[in-house]
C-alpha cells in the first residue's frame, strides 16, 4: 500500500532552489530512508512531508504531496491536523522541561483528552512503544531534562506515538547519541514499523543500510536514484549513486 | 638596543599598574559608597527601634505629632497598593510581552519595543500629574465616592510604571525558549496558541517570574507618583473598600515628612526606621528574584 505519493515537489527558500522536481512513492509500515550530503535537501523534503517549513518565513512550494490520496498542501488541509497524523522526532532530543509523564500526555491534552485514568494508560502504552516505560515507569514525575539524551529521544518518540500518528518522520534521530543509544533506536524503529509508516532522514548511510526498506538517494537537491535498499546499496543504478556509497562523492 | 627595549617595557608596566589601580579604586569606591549609605541609614534609622515601644512602633496610628508611630497602616499601605498594581500589571505585561514576541509580525515588534522602553523614561512626576487630574476624577465619577485618590488609582499609575521593565524581562525570557521546542509542540499538532501556552510559557516560566520581582521591586520603591495619588491618608487598610478608600505608604509618608522633621528627633529617627524596613523588603524581592535565576540556571533551563 502507498502511503505518501510525492509529484514533481519544488521548494525555495526565498529565491534559492532547495528542491526541484522531486517524486517518490512511500510505502505504507516500511522505513523509507533518505540519504546524501550536508545541504542535499533531504530534511528540507521530509518537513515539506508535515508542513514544518511553513514557519520559516519565505518559503515556497510546488507540486503535490498526497497523503493517501489526499494533497496536503491543498488550500482546505488543516495544518493542524495533519501534524496529527504526520509526527516528528527531531535531529536533537527536545523534550519540553516539564516532567516525563506531562511530555508524553501533551499530545493526548491537546487533543481534548483530559481523564488522569485515560491520560496515565496512554502514557505507559507510549512509553511502553518506545520501550522506555522500564527505565521510567518509577520517576514519571521527575524533569524530562535529567534523563540521558539516548532516553531524552525515546521519551520524544514516545510522545509523538501518543498521538496516534499514522506517519513518522525522523530527522537524523540518533545524529547527537552514543553508539549504544544508537543501536537502541533503531531496534525500536523495528518494532515501531509494524504500525506506523517512518521516513528517516540520515547522513549514515550504514544505519540506511542497516534499518531500512527503501532508500531515496538526494543530491544537490534532486532525487537522484530511489529504490529497494538492497538494491541501492548492492546494484545502483546510476553512478552518482554508486560514488556516494563507495565514498568516492560527497 | 636591549636596554632600551627593556626601559620601554618598565614604562609600560608603569602605566598598566596606574590604569589597573585606578580601576580597582573606582570599583571598589562603588561598594564603599553604598556600604556609607547603609551604615548612615542604620545610624539615623536604629535608634527609632529602641526609643519608640515596640507596641508603639507596630501599632496601627501613626500620628507623630501625638508620638504615635504605628508604622503598620505605612506597610499595609505600601504592600497593598504594591499587590495589587502587580495584579494588574502581571496578565497585562505578560500578554504584551507574548504578543511582541510570539505574535507580531516582525515591522510591529521593531516598532513596539523601543516604544516600551521610551515608557520606562516617562519621569514619575509627569505620571503622578497624570494620575491627579486625569485617572483620579474618572475614578471618582465611575464609582461615586467622596475622592478619586485612592488605593487603586496608586495602583494603576504604578502597574504602569512597571510594565516597561515586567514586559522588556519576560519578553527575554520567552526569547531564550530554543526553536526547537516551539518546532516540538507544533509537530505533535498543537496550534500555535497552545503551543505558546502549554510549551513557550511554562519553559519562560521561571523568567518571567523574575520580570514579576523585578517590577514589584520597582513598583514598591516608588514615591513620587503614590504620593501624588493615594490620598495620604494612613488608615489601616483592613476594610473591604479599601482598595477605593486613601491610603499611605512608606515611601509617600518619607518623603512627605522629611522636610518638616526636627533632626534627631524620635520622629526622625523612626522616618529611617521606615527607611530600613523598606530596605529589608526590597532585599528580600531581589534576593527572591536572584533565587529563582539561580534555580533556573542550576537545572540547566536554557537548553
Amino acid at each position: 500500500m502507498e502511503k505518501i505519493r510525492v509529484e514533481h515537489l519544488d521548494f525555495y527558500y526565498g529565491n534559492y532552489r532547495a528542491l526541484s522536481d522531486v517524486s517518490i512513492a512511500i510505502e505504507e509500515r516500511e522505513i523509507t530512508a533518505l540519504i546524501g550530503p550536508s545541504g542535499c535537501g533531504k530534511s528540507t523534503f521530509l518537513r515539506c512531508l508535515n508542513r514544518m517549513n511553513d514557519t520559516i518565513r519565505g518559503t515556497r512550494v510546488n507540486g503535490k504531496v498526497l497523503l493517501d490520496g489526499q494533497d496536503i498542501y491543498h488550500r482546505n488541509t488543516k495544518v493542524v491536523e495533519l501534524r496529527k497524523r504526520v509526527g516528528m522526532v527531531f535531529q536533537r532530543p527536545n523534550p519540553f522541561p516539564q516532567s516525563i509523564f506531562s511530555n508524553v500526555a501533551f499530545g493526548p491534552r491537546v487533543l481534548g483528552l483530559m481523564n488522569r485514568r485515560d491520560l496515565a494508560s496512554i502514557v505507559e502504552e507510549s512509553l511502553r512503544g518506545a520501550a522506555l516505560w522500564d527505565e521510567v515507569k518509577d520517576r514519571l514525575n521527575e524533569d524530562a531534562l535529567s534523563l540521558a539524551l539516548g532516553q531524552q529521544q525515546r521519551l520524544c518518540i514516545a510522545r509523538t506515538i501518543a498521538v496516534k500518528p499514522e506517519v513518522i518522520l525522523m530527522d537524523e534521530p540518533c545524529s547527537a547519541l552514543d553508539p549504544i543509544a544508537t543501536l537502541q533506536i533503531e531496534e525500536l524503529m523495528q518494532s515501531l514499523k509494524t504500525k506506523y509508516t517512518i521516513v528517516i532522514v540520515t547522513h549514515n548511510m550504514q544505519q540506511a543500510a542497516r534499518v531500512s526498506d527503501f532508500t531515496g538517494f538526494f543530491w544537490m537537491g534532486k532525487l537522484v536514484e530511489a529504490d529497494v535498499t538492497d538494491s541501492v546499496f548492492t546494484r545502483p543504478q546510476k553512478k552518482l549513486t554508486e560514488d556516494y556509497i563507495t565514498g568516492r562523492a560527497g | 638596543m636591549f636596554a632600551q627595549k627593556q626601559a620601554q617595557a618598565a614604562h609600560a608596566d608603569w602605566r598598566e599598574f596606574v590604569i589597573e589601580a585606578l580601576i580597582r579604586v573606582l570599583g571598589f569606591s562603588t561598594i564603599g559608597f553604598v556600604l556609607l549609605i547603609f551604615l548612615f541609614l542604620l545610624r539615623e534609622g536604629v535608634p527609632s527601634f529602641y526609643k519608640v515601644p515596640v507596641s508603639n512602633l507596630f501599632g496601627t496610628r501613626w500620628y507623630p505629632n501625638f508620638d504615635l508611630f504605628g508604622t503598620l497602616p505605612l506597610l499595609l499601605g505600601s504592600v497593598l497598593v504594591t499587590v495589587t498594581a502587580i495584579l494588574i500589571a502581571l496578565p497585562l505585561g505578560a500578554a504584551t510581552a507574548v504578543f511582541v514576541r510570539e505574535v507580531a509580525p516582525n515591522w510591529a515588534r521593531e516598532i513596539l519595543k523601543p516604544m516600551i522602553e521610551v515608557l520606562a523614561g516617562i519621569p514619575s512626576v509627569v505620571l503622578g500629574f497624570f494620575g491627579m487630574h486625569a485617572v483620579a476624577p474618572l475614578i471618582r465619577g465611575t464609582l461615586g465616592i467622596p475622592t478619586g485618590l485612592t488605593v487603586f488609582t496608586g495602583a494603576l499609575i504604578l502597574a504602569y510604571m512597571a510594565l516597561p521593565t515586567i514586559i522588556s524581562v519576560a519578553e527575554d525570557a520567552l526569547d531564550a525558549v530554543p526553536k526547537s521546542l516551539r518546532d516540538a509542540g507544533l509537530a505533535m499538532g498543537a496550534t500555535q496558541w497552545q503551543t505558546i501556552w502549554k510549551v513557550v510559557v511554562p519553559a519562560a516560566r521561571s523568567g518571567i517570574t523574575t520580570a514579576v520581582m523585578l517590577g514589584m521591586g520597582r513598583a514598591i520603591g516608588e514615591t513620587m507618583a503614590v504620593m501624588m495619588v493615594t490620598g495620604n491618608a494612613a488608615r489601616m487598610p483592613l476594610s473591604l473598600d479599601s482598595l477605593f478608600r486613601p491610603a499611605r505608604t512608606m515611601t509617600a509618608t518619607i518623603a512627605a515628612e522629611m522636610g518638616e522633621v526636627a533632626q534627631g528627633s524620635i520622629h526622625y529617627h523612626t522616618l529611617f526606621g521606615i527607611g530600613i524596613i523598606l530596605f529589608l523588603l526590597t532585599f528580600l524581592i531581589n534576593l527572591a528574584a536572584a533565587a529563582t535565576i539561580f534555580k533556573k540556571r542550576r537545572r540547566g533551563g536554557l537548553r
